[in-house]
């Protein structure tokens, strides 16, 4: 039993530098490339590469720039029903934000490790989509206070409260406008750490019951490796809705920031 | 929970390569490249538009000058008969005129015919009034042995004749 190799579920996720990157520094901060950076850069070039084919510019498109060009109609569309025409300036920060993240999520469930390579899922950590809500956050507190300066604050106050009841409000409307760079972060982290925990979990149920005999292998292995294959394409739903979750919310707050209510 | 347990170790690690390559990715992919995509697609509407808005204008135009020639065309044929009224009316009333012409021939013809036959019946009965006093001086002559001088018998004949 002891020396039975275990499956760590939570091993996926472990940060490693990669090409003795690891005492790379900038002002005495540790900026290794690792293999989430390494995963970061590939979903980049992937998504750079899946623009190429939509600059062709044909006025009768082929397949490859239809696809681009429906991601990006569908972007810009969002932007238009939810802001309204001034949503257009914000549309090479929400497209990227949206294919960056549904780049990522779709890489990171690749079976690559069927040829000995292990895709990083770099949305599955906190550290990363973090960033992506704090700058979300950042551009919505920027366009709000440049465009209105402290009449924003006027977000915290829907029209028509009672006056007794504005300073109540005014502090749960700001609380609920301070945990959106949370819950935006927290919301992609979560949904991707999840679906990656249950697919190793059950893989280690397949693995474990086959090498248990043929009894469990029927009883365990099988009905697990079914529902894996349901979960992977339950997973490739959500990559996709996280990503659209992800660029909807900083649509509707970026909308907040411009029109207050 | 490597999130978690590495987070002292690799935090600035994450945000310095998720800035570096997002900011590639928002400059190179959301810059350079969703405008240029979205020009693309409203360089084409514009261009559908466009085509529509001359199919539409073409399709006026046609309809246009089919009813310009549909008008055109009424005129004309408002005209050429208009034309052959005239044609008719004229040589109804020259039809007219012959008949008149030759009525007023026929007539005097018959006229002249009739008065051709009222003569020569005069001069038939006058004949018949001779011979008859002729034939009337003959046979007394012959029948009594008188001789009627020629007025005499024409005088008798007469009154026999008409009573």
């Amino acid at each position: 039993m002891a020396t039975e190799a275990k499956v760590d579920p939570m091993h996926q996720f472990t940060i490693e530098p990669l090409f003795g990157t690891d005492h790379w520094a900038l002002g005495g901060f540790n900026i290794a490339f690792t293999n989430s950076a390494l995963w970061m850069l590939i979903s980049a070039v992937v998504l750079y590469a899946f623009m190429l084919g939509g600059m062709k510019r044909e006025l009768v498109p082929g397949r490859w720039q239809m696809m681009v060009e429906s991601m990006t109609g569908f972007i810009e569309n969002m932007l238009s029903a939810n802001v309204g025409k001034e949503g257009r300036k914000y549309l090479p920060y929400v497209f990227s934000l949206f294919m960056f993240i549904l780049f990522a999520n779709l890489l990171g469930l690749l079976p690559l490790g069927l040829v000995g390579l292990h895709p990083f899922t770099f949305t599955s950590h906190f550290t990363a989509t973090g960033v992506l809500a704090i700058l979300s956050f950042s551009i919505v507190l920027v366009v709000g206070f440049t465009k209105h300066g402290l009449h924003f604050f006027s977000l915290f106050v829907p029209h028509g409260t009672p006056l007794p009841m504005i300073p109540l409000i005014f502090v749960i409307e700001l609380v609920s406008f301070l945990v959106r760079p949370f819950s935006l972060g927290l919301r992609l982290f979560v949904a991707m750490m999840a679906g990656h925990v249950l697919l190793e979990v059950l893989s280690s149920f397949v693995i474990g019951g086959a090498n248990a005999g043929a009894f469990f292998m029927g009883l365990v292995s099988i009905p697990s490796f079914i529902l894996m294959v349901a979960i992977c394409a339950l997973e490739i739903l959500v990559a996709g809705i996280q990503a659209y979750v992800f660029a909807l919310l900083t649509s509707l707050y970026i909308n907040d920031a411009e029109h207050l209510h | 929970m490597p999130q978690i347990s590495q987070l002292a170790a690799t935090y600035s690690s994450q945000i310095f390569w998720m800035l570096v390559i997002f900011g590639a990715v928002f400059f190179l992919v959301g810059r350079g490249m969703a405008p240029k995509v979205l020009e693309t697609m409203e360089g084409r509407d514009q261009k559908i538009a466009a085509d529509l808005a001359a199919a539409e204008a073409a399709r006026h135009e046609a309809q246009a000058q089919d009813d310009a020639w549909k008008a055109a065309a009424a005129k004309q044929r408002g005209e050429a008969q208009a034309l052959i009224a005239a044609a008719k009316a004229e040589a109804a009333k020259a039809a007219e005129v012959r008949l008149a012409a030759a009525g007023a021939d026929a007539d005097a013809k018959v006229t002249a015919a009739e008065a051709r036959i009222a003569a020569a019946r005069e001069g038939a009965l006058a004949e018949i009034e001779t011979v008859a006093a002729d034939a009337a001086a003959e046979i007394a002559a012959r029948v009594a042995g008188l001789t009627v001088a020629a007025d005499a018998a024409r005088a008798a004949v007469k009154d026999v004749l008409h009573g």
